[in-house]
C-alpha cells in the first residue's frame, strides 16, 4: 500500500502541474484572478510530492523487498541510516528527490514572493510547473520508483559500498538543492520576460534563491571533494571527472548571476545579460542531471544504464533550454535599455567578473562533452582530463582571482579615485610571497608559485572593503562579501601549498618496517583482520611519529559481499600544518604489505576555503532577509550613504 | 557613454568573450584530449611516444609479474588480436584481476605502456563503455587465453 500511495501521490502532483500551467496561460491571456488559486496549487504540488518520497524512504527503511527499486539498491543487512539514504542513493530515488524539491521551491516561490509583480510570479509559477511536468512524466514513464516485484525476492542486491558513507546522506541532497534552487532563478526570468517586468523589483525578488542555491552548491561541491578525497584513497581533491564537472557548471554559472544580479538590483542595469545567466544557470544544473543521469559516461557515478532514459532526458533538457531561448531571442531585444556606467565603475569589475567566469564555464562546458560529440560523430573515443582542464580553466581562475581584490573596492555608476593606490599592502605581500619561493623553493612549479603570490596578496585586498570605516557598522551583505573572497584566498592558499609540498611515499613494508614520509616515521605494527556490520577488513595498525608527536593511524581494505567489491579506506590524522595521509593496500608474496603515505601541508585550507565561501554567502542572505535589531538604523544609514554617495 | 552605445559595447565584449572561450578550448583540446586505443591501434602504430592516451583491453591471464620493490607491476592488455605490455607503480584497483577487463591512462614510452592510472570495473555491474564490445567477445566465447 506504502508504495501505491507514493505513485498516486506522484499522479496528481503531476495533475496540478498540469492544471496551474493551464491557468498561468489563462491569466497571461485574460486578466482573471487566479492568482491567488494558483498559489494554492503550487503549495499543494509540493505537499504531494514530500509525501512521494516520504513513502519512498518509508519502503526503503522497512527493506520491502516486493518494490523492485529496494530489492535493486538495498539489502537487509545494511546499517539503518544507509537504508534510509539508499532510496536517493540510486537514479529512480535520486530523480524523485530532483522532482520533490522542484515543487517544493515552487511552493515557496507561491508562499514568499511579494517583490514581484503579480503576473510576473503567475508565469514565473506556470514556468515552474512546465518544468515539473516534464520531469513527472520521466519518472511516471520512464523511472518509476514505485515498480513492485512479484514474487517478493528474499532480499535485495545491496548498494555500491563506495556510497555506503555519511557523505552519501548528506552529498546529493545538498546539491539537489543547489541546482533545483535555480529553477526558482530560471522560471522567474521566464516570467519576466513573458511579462516584460525586467527590473530591480525582479532582481531582488531572485536574489535570495539564486544566494540560497549558489550556498548549497558551494557547500555541495566542497563536500563532494572531501568525499572524494578521503573515500577513493588517491589523496586528490578534484579529478576533473565529468560527474565533479557538472556540478561545477551550475556552480560557474551561478556565481556569474549571484553578481550581475546585484547590478541589477542596485543600479538597473545589465538587464538581458542577467536574464539569459539566470536561464544558463538552470540549463548546467539540467545539463549536470542529464550527465549523470543518462549513464553516458565513463564514471563511478554512472549507475543507469539505460538508453532509453538518456534519450528522455536529452528530449527533456532541448525543450525546456530551446524554449528558454527562442523567447529570449523573441524578447530579450525589446527589454528597456539599463542605466548607464562609466568604463572604470563597479559595474564594469562585475562584467568583467561575468566574462571571465563565463569563458571558464565556456571551456569546461567544451572540455566535458566534447568527447561525447566526437564519439557521436565520429565513433571515435577520447578522454579530456585534468591537462586540459587545468592548462586552460587554472590560468583564468587565478587572473580571476586576482581581480577580486579590485572590483569591490570601485564605486557604483563611475570610479574618479585612483583606486589602485589602495592596494600596497596587498600589492607587497603578493611580492613578499613570490620572493619567498623563489629564494627557498627554485624548483617550484609556476602555477602553485602564482597561487602563493595571489593568494597573499588576496587575503589582504578582500579586507579593504572593511578598511576605513567601522567594520561593525558595514552592512551583513559587505561582510559576506569580504569572507567570501577571503576564503577564496584561503582556497587558494591550500592548493597551492598541496601542489607544491605534497610528499608521497609508495612502498612495501613487513610489520616492524618503518618508512618515512616529510617529517613522519611511520611504522607498519601489525596487519589484523577484522569485520563491519556487513563487511570484512584488513587493518594496518601504523604508528606514525615526528619530533614528540606519537599517533597511531589504522587504514583498512575492505570486503564487501553484497555486491562483491573492495574499497579502500584512508586514514587520515589532520594537524594545524597538514595531513597525515594513509591506504594500505595489497600484501606480497613475501608477506609485505604495500603502503601509500602521503604528507600533505596545509591541505585542509582548501575546504576551509570552500566553507567560508559558503558562510559569506550565508550571511548575505540572513543580512538581506532579517535585519537584526542591533544592526537596523546603522545599517540603513549606511547603506543609504553607499546609496548615494 | 550612450546607452545604445552600451549596449553595444557589451554585446561585443560578450561576443569576444565568447571567441576566446572557443579559441582557448580548441587550443586545449588539440593539445590535451587523449584519445582511447585498443592494443590491435598501437601495434598499427596509431599512437606516437609519448602522447597522453588510454589503453583499454583485458588483462591477460598469467601475464601479472611483480616488480622486487612490490609496489610496481607488469601485465599485458590484449585485445584478441594485439597485445601490448604495460608498468604500473601504484596500488592497483581490486577488482584489477587476470582475465579481466581494464583501462589504463597513461603514454607509451619505446613499446611499453607506462600507466599512471589504472580503472577497472567498479563492481560487477559495472564495466567501462569503452569495454562494452570486448566483454561481448569475451562472453561470447572469443576468450584471450591462447
Amino acid at each position: 500500500m506504502i508504495a501505491e500511495t507514493g505513485l498516486a501521490a506522484l499522479w496528481l502532483a503531476a495533475g496540478l502541474a498540469a492544471l496551474q500551467f493551464v491557468l498561468m496561460i489563462a491569466a497571461l491571456r485574460t486578466e482573471t484572478e487566479v492568482s491567488r488559486a494558483m498559489r494554492s496549487i503550487a503549495v499543494l504540488q509540493g505537499v504531494l510530492t514530500l509525501i512521494a518520497f516520504a513513502m519512498l524512504i518509508i519502503v526503503f527503511a522497512r527493506s520491502d523487498m516486493s518494490v523492485a527499486l529496494v530489492f535493486e539498491n538495498s539489502n537487509s543487512a545494511k546499517p539503518f541510516i544507509y537504508k534510509v539514504a539508499g532510496a536517493w542513493g540510486n537514479h529512480e530515488g535520486s530523480m524523485l528527490m530532483w522532482v520533490t524539491i522542484l515543487a517544493v521551491a515552487g511552493a515557496f516561490l507561491g508562499l514568499l514572493a511579494h517583490r514581484t509583480g503579480e503576473r510576473t510570479l503567475l508565469a514565473a509559477l506556470g514556468a515552474q510547473a512546465v518544468l515539473a511536468l516534464g520531469f513527472y512524466a520521466f519518472l511516471l514513464f520512464a523511472s518509476n520508483p514505485f515498480a513492485r516485484m512479484w514474487p517478493a525476492p528474499p532480499d535485495g542486491q545491496g548498494l555500491n559500498p563506495l556510497l555506503q558513507d555519511p557523505g552519501l546522506a548528506f552529498h546529493p541532497p545538498t546539491l539537489y538543492l543547489g541546482y533545483v534552487g535555480l529553477s526558482v532563478a530560471f522560471s522567474l526570468a521566464v516570467g519576466a520576460l513573458l511579462t516584460g517586468e525586467v527590473d530591480s523589483r525582479l532582481a531582488r525578488a531572485m536574489r535570495p534563491w539564486v544566494l540560497a542555491a549558489w550556498i548549497l552548491l558551494t557547500l555541495g561541491i566542497t563536500a563532494g571533494s572531501y568525499w572524494a578525497y578521503y573515500e577513493l584513497g588517491w589523496g586528490g581533491y578534484w579529478f576533473w571527472d565529468p560527474v565533479e564537472n557538472a556540478s561545477l557548471m551550475p556552480w560557474l554559472a551561478a556565481t556569474a548571476l549571484l553578481h550581475s544580479i546585484n547590478v541589477l538590483a542596485a543600479r538597473g542595469a545589465l538587464k538581458a545579460w542577467t536574464m539569459m545567466l539566470a536561464v544558463i544557470a538552470f540549463s548546467m544544473s539540467m545539463v549536470g542531471t542529464f550527465l549523470v543521469r543518462s549513464g553516458i559516461l565513463t564514471s563511478v557515478h554512472a549507475f543507469a544504464i539505460d538508453p532509453q532514459r538518456g534519450t528522455f532526458l536529452l528530449a527533456l533538457l532541448a525543450i525546456y533550454v530551446g524554449a528558454a531561448f527562442v523567447l529570449f531571442a523573441w524578447r530579450g531585444a525589446v527589454l528597456k535599455e539599463g542605466a548607464p556606467f562609466e568604463l572604470v565603475s563597479r559595474e564594469s569589475g562585475l562584467v568583467i567578473n561575468n566574462l571571465i567566469l563565463s569563458v571558464i564555464l565556456g571551456v569546461v562546458f567544451v572540455g566535458t562533452l566534447y568527447p561525447l560529440f566526437v564519439e557521436a560523430v565520429s565513433g571515435e573515443k577520447l578522454s579530456v582530463g585534468a591537462p586540459y582542464f587545468n592548462a586552460v580553466a587554472g590560468p583564468l581562475a587565478l587572473l580571476l582571482a586576482a581581480l577580486v581584490g579590485i572590483g569591490p573596492l570601485l564605486a557604483w555608476r563611475r570610479e574618479r579615485r585612483p583606486v589602485l593606490k589602495k592596494l600596497p599592502i596587498p600589492a607587497l605581500l603578493g611580492a613578499t610571497a613570490l620572493a619567498i619561493t623563489i629564494i627557498l623553493w627554485p624548483q617550484m612549479n609556476m602555477l602553485p608559485r602564482v597561487g602563493f603570490m595571489i593568494a597573499a596578496y588576496l587575503a589582504a585586498a578582500s579586507l579593504l572593503p572593511l578598511i576605513g570605516r567601522n567594520p561593525l557598522r558595514a552592512p551583513f551583505a559587505t561582510w559576506g562579501m569580504v569572507v567570501a573572497h577571503f576564503g577564496i584566498a584561503v582556497a587558494l592558499l591550500g592548493m597551492a601549498a598541496n601542489a607544491a609540498f605534497t610528499v608521497e611515499r609508495l612502498a612495501i613494508a613487513q610489520p616492524g618496517d618503518i618508512l618515512s614520509v616529510g617529517p613522519w616515521q611511520v611504522q607498519l605494527q601489525s596487519v589484523v583482520p577484522t569485520a563491519g556490520q556487513n563487511f570484512t577488513a584488513v587493518e594496518a595498525e601504523l604508528r606514525a611519529t615526528r619530533g614528540g608527536d606519537i599517533i597511531t593511524l589504522s587504514p583498512q581494505t575492505r570486503y564487501f559481499s553484497d555486491p562483491p567489491t573492495a574499497t579502500n579506506e584512508s586514514a587520515i590524522r589532520t594537524f594545524w600544518n597538514g595531513q597525515l595521509y594513509t591506504v594500505v593496500g595489497k600484501q606480497d608474496v613475501s608477506g609485505a604489505w604495500q603502503l601509500r603515505l602521503w604528507w600533505k601541508p596545509f591541505v585542509t585550507l582548501i575546504w576551509a576555503g570552500g566553507a567560508l565561501i559558503a558562510l559569506g554567502g550565508a550571511l548575505a542572505l540572513v543580512g538581506r532577509r532579517f535585519r537584526f535589531s542591533f544592526f537596523r538604523r546603522r545599517e540603513k544609514a549606511d547603506w543609504r550613504r553607499e546609496r548615494y554617495a | 557613454m550612450k546607452p545604445k552605445n552600451q549596449r553595444l559595447v557589451l554585446v561585443a565584449v560578450a561576443v569576444a568573450a565568447l571567441i576566446v572561450a572557443a579559441l582557448l578550448a580548441m587550443w586545449g583540446l588539440r593539445s590535451q584530449a587523449s584519445f582511447f586505443f585498443t592494443p590491435a591501434d598501437l601495434a598499427a602504430g596509431k599512437a606516437h611516444d609519448g602522447e597522453a592516451i588510454r589503453l583499454g583491453g583485458m588483462v591477460e591471464r598469467g601475464s601479472v609479474r611483480h616488480l622486487p620493490d612490490g609496489v610496481t607491476i607488469r601485465f599485458v592488455v590484449t585485445d584478441g588480436k594485439s597485445a601490448t605490455p604495460v608498468s604500473y607503480r601504484g596500488i592497483v584497483p581490486d577488482l584489477f584481476r587476470e582475465g579481466s577487463g581494464a583501462v589504463a591512462e597513461g603514454r607509451l614510452q619505446n613499446g611499453t605502456f607506462v600507466a599512471d592510472t589504472i580503472l577497472a570495473k567498479h563492481d560487477e555491474r559495472y564495466m567501462p563503455p569503452e569495454l562494452g564490445n570486448l566483454s561481448a567477445e569475451h562472453k561470447a566465447g572469443k576468450t584471450l587465453e591462447k
